[in-house]
């Protein structure tokens, strides 16, 4: 089964506090740490893990700048096969709808039985994957957290749906997943393994080699724009309790005791 | 400015009140424009009527491949009775987000999409407020309607209109529903697994989140809870890294609980996270981020390292 698992370089979460620039315009970005997307990570895991049962191959793509390459490498070295970086000055500035229509197009010039992407990325609209089976007539299915090879025509997936359930379908392939995390565990990477693939050729395709109208994409032809970044003040916000830890536990235990939180 | 539909989900022949929230959604964007409720499935009359006492216009599609909601069936059927230009508003929900994205590509409209407040149109220009980097920033985003839009509404996130007043029209739209057929097809829900512990039943809550850094350190967590007589709960990516079953899962993909007291130990407090919690428990949040958004929703805020803070708080509690 040959499988493509779109990827994104994005700023790592876990590893950096998000906070908006003095003008609103952007967040911080000095100092941050960036990493792939959590979600892509899982999908990446997922391909490697399908491959090894059935055979094929897995390719990343990005869609992104020189730095983007890092995110291919880094998934390279997890077990994929190929990287491809999608980048052109004129794919900046897109909004979900840009970004599916450039990794269509790059889609269309393989042949892939299945398309993944993480269900979400930073933004959080979880719209690329189902954008991008729309545009190409594929089948669909968001939030997966299980596949199962059936064989080479269809798979069994798992949706996750409110209140830990799951929703099990049978797709025919080729098909487009958006994929949840939890479904497997992403295998560590080394620095071993990233030395491995570092010099293995990443081939860079831009808006000409794909055929793109540089009209259709990029910030002019986007429908959907962000234009500031602000922090919401959601309430009152909480008592905030300070002194001495042993102060703080004082009082705690006290309104614990009052609330019932205490047997 | 353009007519607006609002997609009904329904379970079990109950309407969601994100159908009361749609309406509010819409009334934002324009209060004039003619605003359509969508209701899709099998034997739906009964939900249709109660639509229409939030809607004045209500539009069925009674098909019996419907009877369970398949985004992909249900896409192509609203492809062929949805109006291009219009502005049609689905709830942000796991169906939301399966069905949004190729809705808008089918429909050649803007997308916007986990949107949480309607600033109001300025001519084809939705302007809206959404969430990024898990709710730790906001963004205003502008939308142009000119073709159309999809948007997607964070469920919870707009006050309902719990009028029911309208008295609406239903018109059966079935037959220009064309053909659904889909490749892939429903299989079953399997129901998630009930734990040793059900903490949808707990008065008392210990739930830990990304803090606790380690599986080994969930002990830290274990010793809090049996001294304060509480059960342990926790958020998503302790249960994507399997150290606790998907049944302690607090949030809108895991458990809704509804206890006295609620710990949320090292919890970020995502919005999905945070819908999994109903009724109003006394939430304290212990978090080292002074800025993680739990302190904007909790009663009580402590800044500390829960690795360093709960054991103390255990020692406290067990005199």
């Amino acid at each position: 089964m040959d499988i493509l698992v779109c990827v994104k370089r994005v700023p790592d979460t876990s590893e950096n506090e998000i906070e908006v620039n003095g003008s609103g315009s952007d967040i911080e970005r000095d100092d941050l740490v960036y990493s792939v997307n959590e979600w892509d990570n899982y999908a990446v895991e997922e391909a490697i893990q399908i491959r090894d049962k059935v055979g094929g191959t897995v390719t990343v793509v990005t869609v992104g700048d020189d730095e983007a390459e890092e995110v291919l490498r880094r998934e390279m070295a997890m077990g994929a096969d190929n990287g491809i970086l999608l980048s052109d000055d004129a794919f900046e500035g897109s909004d979900g709808k840009g970004i599916a229509s450039i990794l269509k197009a790059e889609i269309e010039k393989g042949k892939y039985d299945l398309i993944m992407t993480g269900t979400q990325a930073d933004a959080g609209a979880a719209q690329v994957g189902g954008m991008l089976a729309a545009m190409l007539d594929l089948p669909f299915a968001s939030l997966v957290n299980s596949i199962e090879v059936i064989d080479d025509k269809k798979l069994k997936v798992g949706r996750e749906i409110e209140g830990g359930n799951q929703e099990m379908n049978e797709i025919d392939m080729p098909c487009v997943l958006s994929i949840q995390t939890g479904i497997n565990e992403p295998r560590y990477v080394g620095i071993r393994g990233i030395r491995k693939v570092a010099s293995i050729d990443i081939p860079v395709h831009s808006a000409s080699d794909l055929g793109i109208d540089a009209g259709k994409v990029g910030e002019a032809a986007a429908k959907v724009k962000r234009t500031d970044y602000f922090v919401p003040d959601l309430g009152e916000g909480a008592e905030m309790l300070e002194g001495s830890t042993e102060e703080i536990i004082e009082k705690l235990v006290e309104m614990l005791k009052a609330k019932g939180g205490l047997k | 400015m353009a007519q607006i539909f609002a997609y009904i989900i329904h379970k079990d022949g109950v309407i969601d009140d994100s159908a009361m929230e749609l309406i509010v959604a819409a009334k934002k964007i324009d209060p004039a424009a003619p605003v359509t409720a969508i209701v899709a499935g099998s034997g739906v009359d009964a939900v249709c009527t109660e639509a229409a006492s939030i809607y004045n216009e209500v539009w069925k599609i009674d098909n019996a491949d419907l009877a369970y909601p398949n985004a992909e069936a249900i896409r192509k059927a609203l492809v062929n009775i949805i109006p291009k230009g219009s502005i049609t508003l689905i709830p942000h929900n796991t169906f939301g987000m399966d069905l949004g994205p190729g809705l808008s590509i089918k429909l050649d409209a803007a997308y916007a999409a986990d949107v949480v407040d309607i600033e109001g149109a300025d001519g084809n220009t939705l302007k809206l407020v959404r969430q990024e980097y898990s709710g730790m920033v906001s963004t205003h985003v502008t939308c142009d309607a000119s073709d159309g839009a999809v948007i997607t509404i964070r469920p919870g996130s707009l006050q309902p209109d719990e009028s029911k007043s309208a008295g609406g029209n239903v018109t059966d739209k079935s037959g220009d529903a064309g053909d659904i057929g889909v490749n892939r097809r429903f299989i079953e829900v399997v129901e998630a697994e009930v734990g040793d512990v059900d903490i949808t039943k707990s008065e008392v809550l210990v739930s830990i989140g990304r803090g606790i850094e380690d599986e080994e350190n969930l002990e830290i967590a274990n010793d809090l809870a049996k001294a304060m007589g509480a059960d342990v709960s926790c958020s998503r990516p302790i249960v994507d890294a399997k150290w606790l079953e998907k049944s302690r899962q607090v949030g809108t993909s895991g458990q809704t609980v509804s206890p006295k007291v609620y710990m949320a130990c090292g919890i970020s407090g995502s919005f999905q996270h945070m819908g999994g919690i109903k009724g109003a428990p006394f939430i304290v949040a212990i978090n080292k981020n002074p800025k993680a958004p739990i302190f904007q929703l909790a009663d009580v805020g402590i800044v500390a390292d829960i690795l360093e803070f709960l054991p103390e708080l255990t020692e406290a509690v067990a005199e």
